[in-house]
Formats: structure tokens, sequence, C-alpha cells
């Protein structure tokens, strides 16, 4: 543990050695992000709800996905250089170390000016919870931080797969970004509101509902079966998927090299 | 104790034109070209010894270094390294080893050096006593000093290869593999890389594996040389012995005016240009004497001389003759 959290500080050392560079990023991205906010905002001026939800809980929802997004692309957000790794070689070096693989080429990669983000998000947090009308008790407080949490990993993992397929294809996909910046965005508002289908997919497929939608009812006191409230773990199952196809992709990488 | 038995690796490139529609086209089914990289290859490297590791670009070199690193796996035969299979114990394989690529950094770019070697030290474990000796004797022997304290993205190459090697050699590992270790180096810097390594390999014992195209490395370092040609070892030997097995043959230049002439068939052409001409013969089978007979006989002869073979023209020579 010691080793990572020097890989940490090594990486907040390298990011401080451009201190403008750094403050720049991160006040550009707790301004970004802003927009979306206002986006809501201007939105529920014109109108009082969307789907039956109250601006108040639409701003949960957003709140809860900027958090995860937030922590998962700080943690995630740098396998994104995952192509140049292999087209450099860089991944034989992280190869011929005695530690981790995926742990090596996240430490180093971690984006601190995602802090920003991370403050945005806390923010809107502020505005959201009493806007929302929830009635708090300890078990919703439970439930509120597993989203969190759950919804951190979803992302990390969202990261991680569309990394991984670089594997295959050595070279970036930007349309693969729709999986990562692009659920960011759908997930501002409950994902009910995109009608069945897409709810389904963000079901069984990629598990976002499970750490919003969902347990945002079991808040609201409009369900309170224990699926919903457990939802946010179960959506913890696509870490399966994702942690195959990045092993699958390593032994692809290491049998045929770059 | 490296061994290497019957290791053959194969290469899928993959045929693919540019483009988004064939990029994700080709996501779903690809054609593949199959390239040999190794064919059958054994060799074994005893503990301690230094082996200079020779063939043109694309013999297939960096991929048996990657296999000895555990970062490639063969397709078939095994590699065996210290009684580890590298590509399946990776980690534990890895602490014995150090790697260093010629072309590729593995320190830190924005730090001094010496938090490089820090973050080294944390990733092998290597602990706190050991470590300082061994960063106090290699900034000693490497002539560190003051460079350590510096970010590397200000270093010259000369300086920064010296740190790499260091960096490589912090957790005392018992397998050097250097790749290319003086590639892009100055006269001088060379000279101390070269005697760096030298010095490593008698005192400490350390198993040296060593690829370069320079050959005066391969001279200065190496009494064993292992030639690989498309994915075959060619010659395994004492240099002095290939040398031999060479420089029986002669190699003759001869300046001549008008038309170049017609060689004879037991001859080879190694250099040409207008009115000079560098050709080499096994004197076994035409004499000197007999070969500017036939020069003189045959063409207007300005100048001939017999050269002696340099081990550059050794390589170049052994490239030629198994045609790589």
């Amino acid at each position: 543990m010691k080793l990572y959290w020097n890989y940490f500080i090594m990486e907040l050392k390298s990011q401080m050695q451009y201190k403008a560079s750094f403050l720049l990023t991160m006040i550009g991205q707790f301004l970004t992000a802003f927009t979306t906010f206002f986006g809501i905002q201007f939105l529920f001026d014109r109108i009082d709800g969307v789907d039956d939800f109250t601006y108040g809980q639409v701003l949960l929802c957003f709140s809860v996905i900027m958090m995860s997004f937030a922590i998962g692309e700080m943690i995630g957000g740098g396998l994104a250089v995952f192509p140049d790794l292999l087209r450099e070689g860089s991944m034989d070096r992280i190869l011929v170390r005695p530690r981790s693989i995926l742990l090596q080429i996240i430490m180093p990669n971690m984006d601190f000016s995602r802090l920003g983000l991370l403050a945005q998000a806390a923010i809107v947090l502020g505005i959201a919870i009493p806007a929302s009308s929830v009635v708090w008790t300890w078990q919703k407080v439970v439930v509120f931080i597993l989203m969190i949490l759950c919804g951190s990993v979803i992302f990390f993992c969202l990261f991680l797969l569309v990394a991984s397929i670089s594997f295959f294809t050595l070279q970036s996909l930007d349309f693969m970004d729709i999986f990562t910046y692009g659920m960011r965005d759908f997930g501002k508002y409950p994902f009910s509101v995109y009608g069945e289908s897409i709810l389904m997919f963000l079901t069984f497929v990629i598990p976002l509902a499970l750490i919003q939608y969902y347990p945002l009812l079991y808040l609201l006191d409009r369900q309170n079966g224990i699926l919903y409230i457990l939802s946010p773990v179960l959506s913890l199952f696509f870490v399966i998927p994702s942690v195959l196809l990045y092993k699958i992709g390593l032994s692809n990488y290491k049998s045929s090299g770059s | 104790m490296i061994e290497f038995t019957e290791v053959s690796k194969i290469y899928r490139v993959a045929k693919r034109q540019a483009g988004m529609k064939n990029a994700v086209k080709s996501f779903f089914s690809r054609q593949y070209n199959t390239v040999h990289a190794l064919q059958n290859v054994s060799f074994s490297i005893r503990d301690g010894e230094m082996v200079g590791y020779i063939g043109p670009n694309g013999a297939g070199k960096s991929t048996t270094i990657k296999i000895m690193c555990g970062v490639l796996t063969p397709e078939s035969g095994t590699c065996m390294i210290n009684g580890r299979v590298p590509y399946k114990e990776r980690v534990a394989h890895v602490r014995d080893i150090g790697v260093v690529f010629g072309q590729r950094s593995q320190l830190w770019w924005d730090v001094p050096v010496i938090d490089s070697f820090d973050l080294i030290r944390d990733i092998y474990r290597v602990d706190e006593k050991t470590y300082r000796k061994n960063v106090s004797e290699l900034a000693d022997l490497l002539d560190l000093g003051e460079i350590l304290q510096t970010p590397v993205r200000t270093l010259s190459l000369g300086q920064r290869m010296r740190c790499e090697i260091a960096a490589s050699l912090l957790h005392n590992p018992k397998v050097l593999f250097l790749d290319e270790p003086t590639i892009g180096l100055d006269a001088v810097s060379k000279l101390a890389v070269r005697k760096f390594i030298r010095e490593l390999n008698e005192k400490k014992g350390t198993t040296i594996v060593l690829t370069t195209h320079d050959m005066q490395d391969i001279e200065a370092l190496t009494e064993r040389v292992l030639l690989i040609g498309r994915g075959r070892i060619l010659l395994d030997g004492k240099l002095d012995d290939l040398k031999k097995h060479i420089s029986e043959r002669k190699t003759m230049v001869i300046q001549y005016q008008g038309n170049p002439p017609i060689l004879m068939k037991e001859m080879t052409q190694t250099e040409s240009s207008q009115g000079r001409m560098k050709v080499s013969f096994d004197p076994g089978e035409i004499s000197v004497s007999g070969a500017i007979a036939y020069f003189a006989a045959n063409t207007e002869l300005l100048d001939v001389s017999v050269a002696d073979i340099s081990t550059e023209e050794m390589v170049a020579e052994l490239y030629k003759e198994y045609r790589l």
C-alpha cells in the first residue's frame, strides 16, 4: 500500500511541476461541468417536472452520477493512455515490474484536476439534498452512499472496458466514449425518462440504472422492495465481464506483442 | 541459467486499411499475415556469462528478449530462467532480472532521478540498507553525483542512459538484459557504459545478455556471440572463432578503369562503386595470387589491396552469407 501511496505522491509532484496548468485545468473542469447544471436549471425554469420527478429529485440524480463519474474518472480515466502504452511499448516496461499491472497503469495516470469536478458535484449535492424532499433515515443514507460508491466502480469499469478494447484494436476508438462520457450526460435525468428499452439496457447491460433510477425510487419512498435497496450492490456484477475482457486482452497482448 | 528449448513464436499481423469504417469492420473480423518471428530456437546461457545477441533488424532479437523478460508467451517450446518459466511466473521472475530498453525510459520524466530510484526501491521492495548501499555504489561507478537531483527531462542522453542502467540494478538482479544500451551515445559515454558493464559482469557475476548493432560493443564486451536471422539461431560461438571462420575468406579491394570485371563464381562481391570493388573469396578455392592474376587479365587494374576483416565487416559478411 505504501508503494501506491508513493505512486500517488509522485504523480501529484509531477502534475504540480506545471502549477499553472494544473490549477487552470482544475478550474476549467469546475466551470465546464456547471454548464450541465445550468442546463437543468434552465429547463426547470420552463417546466415543473420531468416524468414525475421534481427539480430537486433530478438534481439529486445528477449529483450522484456526477460524483460517481468524477471518482471513477479520477481513478480510471488514466486508462485512456492504454493505446499509447501499447503503441509506444511502455506496456513492456510495466510487465517487467513485479507488481500488479492494472495498478501500475492506474496510479501514475491519476488525474487530480478531476478534483474540480468532484467539488462541483459536492456543491450540486448540497443544493439537491434539501431540494429533493427526501425524508432521510439511516438506511437511506447507506443506500445513498452505496449509490455513489458502486457508481464509481461502474464508471471505472466502463473506462476499463473501453481501454481493454484497445488491446485488440491498438487504437483509441473515440466513439467508445459514448459509454463513459456519454453515460455521464445521459445520467443527469432519471433513466426512466428515456423509455422502457433504454431502461432495460441500463439495467441488464450497463447497469447504471441500478445505481441511479432504482435506488432513487427507494429514497423517494416510491418503492421499498429489497431489490430496490440492494440494486447498487447488484450492479457490482458488472465488474466480472470488465475484468474478464481486460484479462483476455492482456493475454492476447502477451501472445501477439504490439 | 537461461535455457531455450525449441522455442517458436508466430505473430499474426492484422491486415487493415485506414479509416473508421475499416477499424470497426476489422474489430469483428480480421485477416492476418503470419510472421514466424522465432523458429525452434534453442540455446543455453550459463550463470555469469556475458553474451552478445546480434542480428539485423526484424531478425527476432527483441522477441527473444521479450520472452526472456516474461512479456511475451511463445507458441511452442519452453524457456526456463533460473528454474522458472518467465511468462508463467511473471512477478517472481521479474524480481530477479533487470532490463534496460535503450530506446525507452523507465524513469519518471518530470521528477529528479533520485525520486524515480526511490519509487523503484518500493516497487521491488528493496530494503533500505541494500538500497542505500546500491545507490551510493552505482552513483560512484557511473559517476552520477549531482545528476541524481536533476529532473530526467533535462538530462542528456548519455546521463540518462547511465541512470537507466543504475535504475535496473537497484534490486540486485541476477540477470541483466540490455537492449541496445549504447544507442545514440557519444564516444565518452559509450566507453563509460561499456567499462561499467564489464566490471559488473566480472565483479558481481551478473549474467548479461546484450543486443546491439554496435560491433564495438560486442568486441569490447562479449566473448560469446549468438547470431540470429529470420527467426533462427545461425551461429553460436566465440567472437574469435567467428572471425576465423570469416576471415579465412580474403577480402580484396580492387580499383580499375573501364568496365567492371565479371567475377569468378567462387567470389562474392561485398561492395561496389564507380571504379572500385570489394570482393571476398575462400583462399582454399582461389589463391590470392590466382585472384590477382584473374583481375589483371580481365580488367585494367589500377590498385589491389587485401584488407583485414573488421568485426563490422565480419557481421555484414555473415548477414550476407545467410542472406539476411
